[in-house]
């Protein structure tokens, strides 16, 4: 993991809203991608050794593998530029979420969340995050595969918090806001339930020390590529997605609440957009303002 | 980015190419029987598609008329849902999903290689249970939705408006009710959770001669997958010990709310452990709680129904897994399945350990895609005891110290056991003190 990281990391890049004039935030200093690839490599790692991940190394590997060729072969096609660091997020995500006896089918899921990003699209913005949409069809469309959201040590969840809450204020990463206002949102949810039943806040605690909804929020529902453009419109999928992880845990009882919720809200995307628009964000040439050239990833 | 592309394209192929495969092959040992763990209770949940048939079993040795269970439950149950299980069913599945010792003996290291023999026999474990206890007398806002006698029980299904009629409700009817009942009772009741209530029917315990109580099963169609553990954990003395089989037919189940860990598996031990598995077993479990926080549930058993490989015991046949609720079975002869294939039921079995502390939330379940087998499994080898004079001989003979070392160090690494008394256990290896007698290593070499 470390190889390919030390490989991708060329030139650093940082992330601007895009505008029409030089931009005057101050500019983080490097592209959080690196970092977040850092993050989700070394907690990969961490999984599978110390954790006991039912991911095998090889899996991880053609998982990995498929989303570089993937984004290869689509670069390629679209004409744009070959960039790995997104796919490698969407890939190591992957990793660390999806679980298959079947190589084929987590190649399947590598490429089409690669595949997705290309392909459903509303306008310049892709539909579903890809790691997202790709577990969320992978789940409807076979037996399969799963998501094993209990996997995650307590002291692993809290270093990987840590980590993750870090990356943001580290690279001041322009969409915390959706983070945050989905952490607040669902803690608020657990916590208000917990206290209607007259449970104590040791349960709404358990629930929110996981793994799995540390890496949902700050790599997964924060993809600035698929979160409405303006602040309010992202507190507001934000809120959304947090209700209805809600509804489908506690009153439809389905496990993965949060991936569906938010593969279903991702389609309002468009509609919020409309409702509340503002302007588009790219990952950009960081301390210079200049606008990269466009590419789907 | 081509050197990139191209180094990933390698990779994948050198793992693709990698095989996996693994066969066994050794004798298996039976030594650990009868109560390893006390309080302890057996589960065995039969689902598939929404629909759940739970068998709980319980060792219950005291009087039977202070015998009674109040078990949430997701819908109101009618008497058809409602039976009494065959213990026998779940001491066989007990014991065919039991972690197992094998032994392998070492061939004579001047002889040329033999085939090995296929393994044998069994072993049994037992739990005995600790249930949440209640008694009885009158009523405010409690409905009771059902009353039935089914075999040597009194049942009660019970929903309610508020948890404080409830619990004065069971409190008047001579229900004991641990401290803190009121509001775990109310959590589920606000959940839509009913109340079955079992107690002991001396008269027609009496009539049925049955000297134990038998395990109780009831069938409900319900997304909720789970086991209310909460209410057991507020009168509990200590932690409990749970044991939950799941027949299911797609693969693996697992926690989704707490870590499910794998038991350390496929270990050599020092040829003693065989003579007191059970201890081994006990200290090996305790260690591995003690490592994870008590925060985790242990899977001990992962298999597909139709064999085994080595056989605890024998495989379920289609007959005892209905009566153990899998009802996806189609009626058979009741004949044990001759090939792999023939049951379409994947086993799992999970031990954990919990107290309030450590478990406060219900523990909620998945079933998985993962079909891949696992057991808790031993391994003793024993060493060859024959003359074995040639060169291969005294080769093999130089490396039974390292190995009984090895050994020692897992065992200890395992339970927490102390190494010098497992060195004194093992004794001497190899014609020789298996252990110096305390020296430092330069006292061995330059003398004291």
């Amino acid at each position: 993991m470390t190889l390919l990281v030390a490989q991708v990391e060329q030139t650093p890049r940082a992330p601007v809203t895009r505008m029409e004039t030089a931009p005057t935030v101050p500019l983080p200093r490097w592209d959080p991608r690196i970092y977040q690839i850092a993050t989700l490599g070394s907690l990969l790692v961490y999984g599978i050794a110390w954790l006991g991940f039912d991911v095998e190394p090889r899996t991880a590997v053609i998982i990995l593998g498929t989303v570089l060729v993937t984004q290869a072969a689509a670069a390629h096609a679209s004409r744009t530029r070959f960039d790995p660091r997104s796919a490698l997020i969407s890939g190591l995500s992957l990793c660390l979420l999806l679980r298959t006896g079947s190589p084929t089918l987590a190649a399947a899921a590598a490429a089409l969340a690669i595949a997705s990003k290309f392909l459903l699209r509303v306008g310049s913005k892709h539909v579903f995050n890809p790691t997202n949409g790709a577990l969320v069809a992978l789940l409807l469309l076979t037996d399969h595969v799963w998501v094993s959201p209990g996997q995650w040590g307590s002291t692993a969840v809290f270093a990987f918090l840590l980590a993750s809450a870090g990356g943001l204020v580290v690279n001041r990463a322009a969409r915390a806001d959706v983070t945050w206002a989905f952490l607040a949102a669902h803690a608020a949810l657990l916590v208000g339930r917990s206290l209607w039943l007259g449970d104590p806040v040791v349960i709404p605690l358990h629930r929110l020390a996981n793994g799995a909804l540390v890496l949902f929020a700050f790599f997964m529902i924060s993809d600035p590529r698929t979160t409405p453009d303006s602040r309010a419109g992202r507190i507001l999928f934000a809120i959304l997605v947090a209700l209805g992880g809600y509804l489908i845990q506690f009153r439809l009882l389905q496990t993965n609440p949060l991936l569906w919720s938010l593969a279903v809200c991702s389609l309002a995307v468009p509609l919020i957009d409309r409702l509340l628009p503002s302007r588009r964000y790219e990952w950009a040439e960081p301390g210079t303002g200049r606008r990269r050239e466009r590419s789907p990833s | 980015m081509k050197s990139l592309t191209a180094l990933a394209v390698t990779l994948l192929t050198v793992v693709l190419a990698t095989p996996s495969a693994f066969a066994f092959c050794g004798f298996y040992v039976a030594k650990a029987d009868t109560k390893l763990f006390n309080q302890a209770s057996q589960v065995v949940l039969a689902r598939d598609d929404g629909k759940t048939v739970i068998t709980m079993a319980n060792d219950f040795r005291g009087d039977p008329k202070e015998f009674a269970i109040v078990v949430p439950v997701p819908t109101v149950l009618e008497k058809g849902q409602i039976r009494v299980a065959d213990r026998a069913v779940i001491e066989h599945l007990d014991a065919y999903t039991a972690p197992r010792l094998v032994e392998y003996f070492d061939p004579d290291p001047c002889a040329p290689p033999r085939p090995m023999a296929a393994p044998s026999s069994g072993v049994r474990l037992l739990y005995r249970s600790d249930a949440a206890q209640e008694k009885a007398a009158k009523s405010l806002g409690v409905t009771i939705e059902a009353r039935y006698t089914v075999g040597e029980y009194d049942i009660l299904i019970l929903s309610a408006r508020e948890s404080a009629g409830l619990e004065t409700w069971l409190r008047d009817s001579g229900y004991r009710l641990p401290a803190g009942a009121s509001s775990v009772l109310g959590s589920y009741l606000k959940q839509g959770m009913k109340f079955f209530v079992a107690r002991v029917n001396l008269g027609e315990q009496a009539k049925l001669g049955f000297t134990y109580l038998r395990p109780l099963q009831m069938a409900f169609e319900s997304p909720k997958f789970m086991l209310p553990i909460r209410l057991g954990t507020l009168n509990a003395d200590g932690p409990q010990e749970l044991f939950v089989f799941a027949l299911t037919r797609r693969g693996r189940v697992e926690t989704t709310n707490y870590r499910t860990v794998r038991l350390p598996t496929g270990l050599d031990l020092p040829p003693y452990v065989k003579e007191e598995f059970p201890n081994f077993y006990r200290a090996m479990f305790a260690e591995q709680v003690r490592r994870e926080d008590m925060r985790a549930v242990f899977l001990e058993y992962a298999w597909d129904m139709s064999w085994c490989d080595p056989c605890a015991a024998d495989p379920l046949s289609a007959e005892e897994l209905r009566r153990l609720g899998v009802f996806w079975q189609p009626e058979t002869a009741g004949e044990r399945p001759r090939r792999p294939g023939a049951l379409d039921t994947f086993v799992t079995r999970l031990h954990v350990r919990y107290d309030a502390r450590h478990f406060p939330d219900d523990l909620v379940f998945q079933e998985t895609a993962d079909r891949a087998n696992f057991q808790g499994r031993y391994v003793l080898r024993n060493v060859f005891t024959g003359d074995a004079s040639c060169e291969a001989g005294r080769r093999y003979r130089e490396t039974l110290r390292a190995r009984a070392e090895q050994e020692a160090t897992t065992l200890a690494s395992l339970t927490g056991w102390s190494m010098e008394e497992i060195r004194r256990r093992i004794g001497p290896v190899g014609g020789e003190a298996a252990r110096p007698d305390g020296r430092k290593w330069w006292q061995r070499l330059f003398g004291d």
